[in-house]
């Protein structure tokens, strides 16, 4: 396939840090491959900026391969961008069209604090995490693989629910900034499978209570951070985590 | 005189390491908790080793550039993870792994640590299951293996696509756990700056916070690298953007050596460079290879006109292909090693027949035409459906209907720090495991043993052979380091760098350095090499440097977040990484695995390896920034395994 260029308008937001109050600047870059990701499209615009002066866009990213995590963006209103089932590093130029007007933006969430341009601080999923997103298993002394005999089934279950890449556009999309998708996703995974089960309603609970001390708000059941997902992380998860937070509250 | 002991324990191979374990000394747990140990690096090895050590009773700190440690490099791997069990019944054992591992390293690793890594491999996999790493299973519900490149036996563990992953998200919550419970203090967005040396031995490091700038100590009993590879001196390859050779290199100079830095996997199939503005290359799984056929057109004329778009390579006749794998290596066809696979593709590409519209005119075709009239189209959905969609999203070509492209990318680095038996460096103290360290693939690693390495080194190998420093250690102080002039020191060293970066106040981006830089290694030091190219990267490579500390801007504060100058320190590192993989690159001689010098080819085009001079790894020791480093030889001893050419006509 021949590749073809074009020309976009951008309005990027700038903040030089969390304390500063923020605004948009507009660039034009021309000649875009459309084979170009769009992160790579930013490089560009960053290479311009070095080159005259300008301090370049600070922007999060790492592996660009859709599986860190890492990289955000809102992007003309949508969380990666305009397209599903990806991460900002997977979305490519091709999806914009000549002259276009493309909006980026950082995270937007109470949760999620700006550091610096469109880079925010996720560091409230550590948090959960921390409380209660493990097995309480320490390394060696573990029985032999096998042992643990588990249906086909409920390993796929998992495994859908372990592909979260804690990206936080579940959170950025949410009206209520809500990290319950992100929660169940943990939740379920370990919920679903004998070795975490022992520990699933506490863990449920712990998780949670950090995550409404971390000012995430509530889940209303809209769907937009399922929508949004670049892993396809199903709501159905969300019925789990709360099963498990129902049980612990009659437990105690 | 060699300086280097690898402290291999006394009796017989199988015996080692158990041996080891039962006379090496302990730490008491009450003292454990006065121990301080510095982690660098969250990936396999890193995570494991902090989640591990904290376990125990360590105190540890724990360093990461991302901003979370779940982020860390080892999150990519796609394919699996080696271990010996033996379900599926078909012969394996640790030897038969430890035999593989040898032989795939074109004999050029440890016998002993590579016997223990087998050893310890299928721990890794009870530790995983344990965590809750949600593998592949059977309907019976237990584990599923796969096989992968050229084994016999079946002994590949995976989760779906995203192995990598899920290993590190198990390591992840452990770290996690002991965050949790302030055994292991965790540190973001925190980069490594130097390794602080207190009387001979490493007792910390300084950092720099990345989004304040502000430079930090540590104190640490021991300091432990897990910082990943060095692949990206060729600014183009399958590593994540931020991977770089830092921390090993500000080891290197703080008297740790380099071993065997040349040897560099590439791997034959990644998708092409599309233009000159492409940051990374990204990779599609080695196993396309058991049903895509490989080929390039046989005429110069067809291959511009693919290249132009004036010819569709779907209608490009039968005859008029090259399936260069089938014809050059009949037996093997286009299931050769990754390092033969790839080196016959750049043959081709240079001779003019490459088909990607790119400005390097360099790409050949993966076709699962033949595949699909075959098996149908179903079973190869079934067998690569995500691959071929990934593919779809970055290049927008459907390769149901038109062949992939693909082109051989840098992917790991066998080489890295020299460490002994323990794990430990030159430098006391000093311990570096995972990708970072050199020890246990040789010149060439096999698929799914990376990932199986950075386990073992961070869960079974490093938490009991640094006890056997650390019990000399208990009655050390914990430093302040702002009390201790060899911090303070290294501080301002730090500032000092950071300031002649900032001043230099010149032209160029930082980008436009590593590009170079990345020219200059993958035409000069990349798949095959000769002593006129060696010489001459060198040459360039200390012009770019020139260059680099005359013109070099960085726009931006040193006190807050400035991407720019976290980009500069990685490329000045970077540029004398390179030089030191081209001069191990000259002195070695020979061609074995990654390493093919044009000079040692075999009558068929294989690589000729010269065990009667070059059966030793290369250590290289620094000596100061103008003068060259002195080789330090370790000699490798092959004691229960016959060394043999590697032969790809048979098997
Ligand atoms: C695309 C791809 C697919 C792969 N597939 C497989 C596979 O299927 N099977 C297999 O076995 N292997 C595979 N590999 C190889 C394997 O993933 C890596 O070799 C391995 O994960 C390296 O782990 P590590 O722990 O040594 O380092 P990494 O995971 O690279 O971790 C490095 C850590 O060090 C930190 N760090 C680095 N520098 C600094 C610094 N200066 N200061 C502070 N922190 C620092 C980083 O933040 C990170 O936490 C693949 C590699 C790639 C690129
Ligand atoms: S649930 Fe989906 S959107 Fe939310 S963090 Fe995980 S991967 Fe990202
Ligand atoms: S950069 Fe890793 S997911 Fe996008």
């Amino acid at each position: 396939m021949a590749s073809k260029n074009i020309n976009i308008n951008l309005k990027v937001w700038r903040q030089k840090d969390a304390k500063s109050k923020g605004g948009f600047e507009k660039y034009r870059l021309e000649n875009i491959s459309v084979d170009s990701s769009f992160l790579e499209m930013i490089d560009v615009l960053n290479e311009k900026l070095v080159n005259e002066d300008k301090e370049p866009v600070a922007f999060d990213h790492d592996c660009r391969e859709g599986i860190c995590g890492m990289c955000s963006l809102f992007i003309n209103g949508r969380a990666h961008g305009p397209d599903s089932l990806i991460t900002t590093c997977q979305l490519h130029m091709r999806t914009f069209k000549d002259n276009e007007t493309i909006i980026i933006e950082p995270w937007r969430s109470g949760g999620f604090p700006v550091i610096k341009d469109l880079m925010v601080d996720r560091t409230a999923f550590e948090k959960i995490m921390q409380a209660g997103g493990f097995i309480s298993v320490n390394t060696g002394g573990v029985p032999d693989a096998n042992a643990i005999p588990i249906a086909k089934a409920a390993a796929e279950e998992a495994m859908d629910a372990a592909s979260c890449v804690g990206c936080g556009a579940c959170v950025a999309t949410c009206k209520n900034s809500s990290a319950m998708l992100f929660v169940s996703a943990k939740v379920s995974q370990l919920a679903l499978l004998p070795q975490g089960k022992i520990e699933a309603s506490k863990r449920a609970k712990n998780m949670v209570a950090v995550m409404d001390e971390m000012g995430f708000g509530n889940c209303s059941n809209t769907g937009a951070c399922e929508m949004e997902c670049p892993k396809g992380i199903s709501l159905a998860h969300i019925a789990r985590l709360n099963r498990e937070f129902l049980i612990a509250n009659i437990k105690s | 005189m060699t300086k280097l002991n690898s402290k291999i324990p006394e009796g017989k191979l199988k015996d080692k390491w158990s041996n080891y374990k039962a006379h090496q000394n302990l730490v008491n747990p009450a003292n454990k908790r006065n121990l301080d140990i510095i982690v660098v690096g969250t990936g396999l090895a890193g995570g494991a080793a902090a989640a591990s050590l904290a376990e125990l009773g360590f105190k540890v700190k724990n360093f990461c550039y991302q901003d979370s440690p779940r982020r860390a490099h080892s999150i990519a791997a796609q394919g699996g993870i080696n271990a010996a069990k033996n379900y599926p019944n078909d012969g394996d054992t640790v030897y038969r792994l430890f035999y593989d591992t040898i032989k795939g390293g074109d004999y050029r690793a440890r016998e002993a640590n590579v016997y223990r890594l087998a050893e310890v491999s299928n721990a890794i996999i009870d530790q995983g299951v344990a965590q809750g790493i949600p593998f592949a299973r059977e309907y019976g519900g237990l584990l599923d293996n796969r096989s992968f490149g050229g084994a016999l036996v079946s002994r590949t563990f995976y989760a779906r696509g995203q192995t990598g992953q899920q290993l590190l998200l198990g390591a992840y919550s452990a770290l996690s756990r002991q965050i949790g419970l302030g055994n292991v203090t965790m540190y973001n967005r925190t980069e490594l700056m130097d390794i602080v040396i207190v009387d001979g031995k490493a007792r910390g490091i300084v950092t720099r916070n990345l989004i304040t700038g502000k430079i930090e100590s540590h104190f640490g009993h021991a300091v432990v690298l897990a910082t990943g590879g060095y692949g990206n001196a060729f600014f183009l390859s399958t590593n994540a953007m931020g991977s770089n050779g830092s921390a090993v290199w500000k080891a290197y100079k703080k008297g740790a050596f380099f071993a065997n830095a040349s040897f560099v996997q590439i791997h034959p199939t990644a998708i092409p460079q599309h233009g000159d503005f492409q940051s990374k290359l990204t990779l599609m799984s080695e196993s396309l290879r058991n049903d895509g056929r490989i080929w390039v057109p046989k005429k110069k004329e067809d291959a511009e006109a693919i290249r132009e778009g004036r010819l569709k390579a779907e209608n490009l006749p039968e005859e008029d292909r090259d399936f260069f794998l089938e014809r050059r290596y009949p037996a093997f066809g286009n299931l050769v090693p990754r390092d033969v696979a790839a080196r016959a593709a750049k043959e081709r590409t240079d001779k003019g027949f490459g088909i990607e519209n790119n400005t390097t005119k360099e790409g050949v075709f993966l076709d699962f035409k033949y595949a699909i009239k075959r098996l149908g189209k179903d079973l190869i959905e079934e067998r690569y459906g995500n691959l071929f969609q990934m593919y779809e999203k970055i290049t927008a070509d459907n390769p149901y209907k038109t062949p992939m492209k693909i082109f051989p990318a840098i992917h790991y680095t066998m080489g890295g720090i020299w460490v002994d038996y323990e794990l430990q460096t030159t430098v006391p103290g000093l311990f570096v495991a995972g990708e970072a360290n050199f020890s246990d693939h040789g010149a060439n690693r096999l698929g799914a043993s990376a990932l199986m390495q950075g386990l073992a080194d961070g869960y079974f190998v490093l938490p009991y052979t640094i006890q056997n420093y650390l019990a000399y250690e208990i009655g050390t102080e914990r430093m302040v380091p702002s009390e201790h002039d060899e911090f303070k020191k290294a501080e301002k060293d730090v500032e000092t760098l950071i300031d002649k970066l900032m001043d230099i106040k010149g032209t160029k981006s930082v980008d436009y350095f590593h590009k170079k830089l990345g020219k200059v290694m993958w035409n000069n030091v990349g798949m095959e090499r000769n002593e006129k190219d060696l010489k001459d990267a060198i040459n360039k490579i200390k012009e770019i440097k020139k260059e680099f500390w005359s013109d070099l801007k960085i726009p931006g504060e040193k006190n807050a977040l400035n991407v720019e100058l976290e980009k500069a320190n990685r490329v000045a590192d970077f540029l004398e990484i390179g030089e030191l993989m081209a001069r191990d690159a000259l002195n070695r001689d020979e061609s074995s695995g990654g390493h093919f010098r044009s000079e040692h080819i075999t009558e068929d085009g294989e690589a000729k390896r010269n065990d009667k001079d070059f059966m030793y790894v290369a250590a290289w020791e620094y000596k100061g920034d103008d003068v060259d480093p002195e080789l330090h030889k370790e000699p490798l001893h092959y004691e229960e395994i016959e060394v043999k050419t590697r032969n790809y006509k048979t098997a």
